[in-house]
């Protein structure tokens, strides 16, 4: 059978079961179509020594019986992810040669399961950007080209390795991490499921922080059904994260029902943003239709603070990232600057940081501390604790008005041109516009993919739901999804 | 009741040459938390391991490591809150301190500005038999500990020992109600002493589990009271900060020193400037260490890896249910109980071993006769020795038998004292020495008086001059001692004697 790197896991996981497959073919078939696909610079540390042994590991369980959902599936794992004795650099040239002595509580989940990890894959430095740009490793590219145009296009960050590495059919799944949008938004463009849980859901324990109150793991997958199989077993209380729920978890794959009546879908006006593209307007509509013809009641909702979520969020997320990035000082792993003579530790500390950090992660550093000092703290980080505060409530007030989910645009455009936004910060963060306030909020967000805009590219809708109602949200998003259709692949030129 | 009335004591006064001023000081105490895991890890906090034996990959920073908080800790703070008579705040919270070290991995400290684990308790300062200080607690709070840096193994190499990363600390932070060098080391005395009898710190000085950070300034006489009564700081002098003192001589001398320094300074028109000093007990003198514009903006917030901290009165109250009698109680206690001075009870419970040493002496004997016994025999010959209690050669219920040998005239008090240094360094059994060595105390007058006898007829000159002068009939109980090896009962010698020279 050919092309098995192209199924999805649900697909996978019954032919590996009924054993029409062995993970190794499977394996063998995601390692041959990565090895193929160096252009897309998606992969940065290859594993597949490690992959076929896994996948040997699972072809022996899955032969006892003994196989969870995911046993013998391929996946790619963010660079972010600690993976034990290979590379993590979080794409920073700060940790170049670290290989942790230690498993992330969330891939270690994975392979628990017997899923099986072609490599590490691209991301922006420390999860910090939207295009992916920021990654010492360089860019990825977009499997994804306009109609008729060969300009290379970002796949989204920070989990764009991710994003190019499933909808290029690399591996199966990936693991990606979101804490403005870099799940959602990447997901969106290039086609695929992004899950954001909610905030507590997948434990943090051996993630490289970002912003710690707003970083959370979750899958990125082909479908919504993939997203609930694989999300199962990323999730879970972990003593090890003070901020891990200590709640049982439901059967997400089983929430997935095709029933929708009844289900309140709120569409909040303050997303409809100045300059929208007509196109984005268009399948935010298509996607209120489609939940409509499912059954769903729609109904207009306000959250008034939403406006000043953006900024909020570029005051919180640097203040947490300053701190941090701070023990990546060059003493005790990673990158250490090659000192003068008479150099002491503050040049040790200023040249390690100058050579490791990229400029975004810099700028966010320098912001960070800026809005902590003494005499401005008050001004910015706790103002954008307060409105933080309010968002949160904005939710709160509808969900208790009887919404069921939340339905927005997951970005405001189509993927762009790699270096188009690059120098202007400002309009690179506006990237996150629709994500960032499920992040400050803690709730769950989905981005589907719903159609394609007239250059034939990918956009996505997403679906915010109720904390800890991820099963209901993979619900409606599995309608949205079966509604809208989206079999679109990019045609293959790398 | 006990009787815990005092009196205040004046505050000490420093005599300018514009005048008098007076001190006003606070202390920030770092008690190291007596916890056998670190506050945010399971690494072992035991002194002494080999360097960096025992770090946790979240003590080391590695990527991604969170801190998970240890009960345990949280346990032994509530207990001293409680020791403390301290408001315990059943929530609280972990912020961030952000500066760079390279014994900080982390790049920042976890600690507790905002919301602490224990809010306003006090002190009761002894200064001497009915006079003390009653010093407010304004807050304590759990940290993280640094790490070791040590500079001085290779020319150009500096090592990090992170043994100590992240080990617990309680900060106890006092009111500026200290008003004297001696005061402040009577406090730091004070307070280590009722953390050794809850169990919460150990109180070792000499490997920095306990230290202290001096705030001192000084004021006209009349400031203080004026402060008091509005609690308006600027009523106070400017404030230095003595960092990591971890003696109470180098408190005192540092204190006086930085006192004398400010009042110069005052007294030549010049003013003081808030900055934070190191005291250099080489050179007996403070130096400035870093200024208030040179302070690190340690740009705290709090902490997102940490929720804050619940925890449930009824947990409180079952810490407090095991909390112990405490210094100023016991010591009420011995004075009511056993009748004797303040003074001796002060000393007695000093440490929690000398007081249980001397109850189990005391038990079913004379108070005040076991607390002379080991106050003056037992403490004196074990300063000698300078060994604790607890590695006393002999047991309470050694001492105790030697007092009952004494008690029931088996034994002369001169003698007990010769059984008491047997004992002590062979580790026998007083009444077995007593018994082997015929150390027994001669009560037999008929053998006394054949000893007096014998020395008369040995001596008829000296008992005609003794008729005469009755002041010499110490010389025959000399005599008589003497003759039966110092075991003739000294009563019966000198009544004998008395009656024999016709009085």
């Amino acid at each position: 059978m050919s092309d098995l790197n192209t199924l999805t896991i649900a697909d996978a996981r019954d032919k590996l079961r009924a054993g029409d497959i062995t993970s190794v073919e499977l394996t063998e078939a995601c390692l041959n179509a990565t090895a193929a696909a160096e252009k897309l610079n998606a992969v940065v540390h290859h594993t597949p020594d490690l992959a076929v042994e896994q996948a040997k590991a699972a072809d022996a369980r899955l032969k006892k019986g003994d196989a969870p959902a995911m046993c013998g599936i391929p996946l790619g794992i963010k660079d972010l992810f600690c993976t034990k004795g290979v590379a993590s650099q979080a794409a920073s040239a700060i940790l170049n040669g670290f290989k942790p002595e230690y498993e992330s509580t969330v891939s270690g989940q994975l392979f628990d399961a017997g899923a099986v990890m072609i490599g590490k894959l691209n991301m922006d430095e420390f999860a910090m950007g939207s295009s992916n740009e920021t990654s010492t490793y360089g860019n990825v590219l977009n499997p994804w080209r306009a109609d008729g145009n060969d300009t290379a296009l970002t796949p989204g960050g920070s989990s764009g390795g991710s994003a190019a590495a499933v909808a290029a059919d690399l591996c199966l799944a990936a693991t990606g991490t979101d804490t403005g949008g870099s799940i959602r938004q990447p997901a969106a463009f290039v086609g695929i499921t992004g899950l954001k849980p909610t905030y507590g859901r997948c434990s943090r324990w051996g993630v490289v922080a970002f912003a710690s109150s707003l970083d959370q793991a979750g899958p990125m997958t082909k479908t919504v059904r993939d997203a609930a199989i694989m999300f199962q077993a990323m999730a879970g209380y972990d003593p090890k994260d003070s901020t891990s729920a200590d709640l049982a978890l439901p059967d997400f794959e089983a929430a997935i029902t095709g029933d929708i009546k009844g289900k309140t879908i709120g569409i909040p006006k303050e997303y409809r943003m100045d300059g929208m593209p007509d196109e984005i307007e268009k399948l935010w509509a298509d996607g209120r239709d489609m939940l409509q013809d499912a059954g769903a009641k729609i109904a207009d909702i306000s959250l008034p603070h939403t406006k000043y979520a953006l900024p909020a969020y570029y005051v919180i997320a640097p203040a947490e990232a300053s701190s941090n990035l701070a023990r990546y000082d060059g003493v005790r792993y990673g990158h250490r600057a090659a000192l003068g003579q008479g150099d002491g530790i503050t040049e040790m500390y200023e040249k390690t940081r100058a050579e490791g950090f990229g400029d975004e992660v810099k700028r966010r550093v320098m912001i960070g501390t800026y809005v902590l000092s003494a005499g401005f703290y008050d001004a910015y980080y706790n103002r954008a604790r307060r409105v933080r505060t309010l968002i949160k409530k904005d939710f709160e007030d509808v969900f208790a008005q009887g919404v069921d989910a939340i339905l927005t645009p997951a970005t405001p455009s189509a993927a762009f041109e790699l270096g188009q936004e690059f120098d202007d910060p400002v309009q690179m963060y506006l990237n996150d516009v629709f994500t960032v306030t499920v992040n400050l909020a803690g709730l769950p967000g989905i981005a589907v993919p719903a159609g394609l805009d007239g250059k034939g590219l990918p956009l996505g809708l997403q679906l915010i739901g109720k904390p800890w109602e991820e099963g209901e949200l993979l619900n409606i998003a599995a309608s949205l999804e079966d509604r809208a259709g989206f079999v679109a692949k990019p045609a293959k030129w790398w | 009741m006990l009787d815990l009335t005092y009196e205040t004591p004046k505050p000490k006064v420093i005599q300018g040459a514009t005048g008098d001023w007076e001190l006003v000081i606070g202390l920030e105490v770092h008690a190291q938390v007596a916890s056998n895991a670190k506050l945010f890890s399971g690494a072992s906090t035991e002194f002494g391991a080999e360097p960096n034996a025992q770090v946790a990959f979240v003590d080391a920073a590695m990527p991604g490591m969170l801190p998970v908080i240890n009960e345990g800790c949280i346990a032994l703070a509530v207990k001293t809150g409680l020791g403390l008579k301290a408001q315990i705040n059943l929530t609280s919270a972990f912020d961030r301190k952000n500066y760079f070290y390279p014994d900080l991995p982390q790049g920042y400290q976890i600690s507790q500005l905002y919301h602490p684990i224990v809010g306003e308790g006090e002190v009761l300062v002894d200064m001497e038999p009915g006079v003390a200080r009653l010093v407010r607690i304004e807050r304590i709070h759990l940290e993280q500990d640094a790490g070791k840096s040590i500079h001085d193994m290779d020319p150009n190499m500096s090592f990090v020992d992170l043994n100590r990363t992240g080990v617990a600390l309680m900060e106890i932070v006092s009111r500026p109600d200290i008003r004297g060098p001696e005061e402040a080391a009577a406090y730091v005395v004070k307070l280590r002493q009722i953390l050794r009898y809850l169990g919460t710190c150990d109180g070792n000085m000499q490997n920095g589990n306990l230290r202290a950070d001096v705030n001192v300034s000084v004021c006209r006489p009349g400031d203080y009271e004026k402060y008091q009564a509005s609690q308006d700081f600027s009523h106070l002098g400017t404030r230095c900060e003595i960092k990591n003192m971890n003696s109470m001589r180098f408190i005192q001398q540092a204190i006086d020193f930085e006192a004398k320094r400010q009042i110069a300074l005052l007294e030549d028109g010049k003013t003081v400037d808030q900055e934070t000093r190191l005291y250099d007990p080489d050179k007996g003198e403070t130096r400035s260490m870093r200024s208030k514009e040179e302070a690190h903006d340690y740009r705290y917030f709090p902490c997102p890896d940490l929720l804050p901290l619940e925890i449930e009165q009824g947990w409180v109250d079952d810490i407090a249910a095991t909390l112990p009698e405490l210094p100023d109680a016991k010591k009420a206690r011995f004075v009511a109980d056993y009748g004797m001075t303040e003074y001796d009870a002060g000393v007695l419970t000093a440490e929690l071993d000398s007081a249980v040493f001397f109850e189990n002496v005391a038990q079913g004997r004379d108070g005040k006769l076991a607390a002379n016994w080991v106050i003056n025999e037992l403490f004196g010959r074990l300063n000698k020795d300078d060994h604790p209690i607890d590695a006393s050669p002999i047991s309470a219920g050694q001492l105790g038998q030697i007092i009952d040998l004494l008690s029931d005239d088996t034994i002369s008090g001169k003698i007990a004292k010769d059984v008491f240094e047997i004992a002590y360094t062979t580790g026998r059994d007083p009444a077995e020495i007593v018994e082997t060595e015929g150390m027994k105390q001669v009560t037999d007058t008929g053998a006394i008086e054949a000893a007096v006898d014998q020395v008369m007829a040995d001596n008829p000159d000296q008992v005609a001059k003794a008729k005469e002068n009755p002041k010499l009939a110490g010389w025959f109980v000399g005599q008589v001692m003497k003759a039966t090896g110092g075991k003739a009962n000294p009563k019966a010698v000198n009544q004998l004697i008395a009656k024999k020279l016709g009085r």
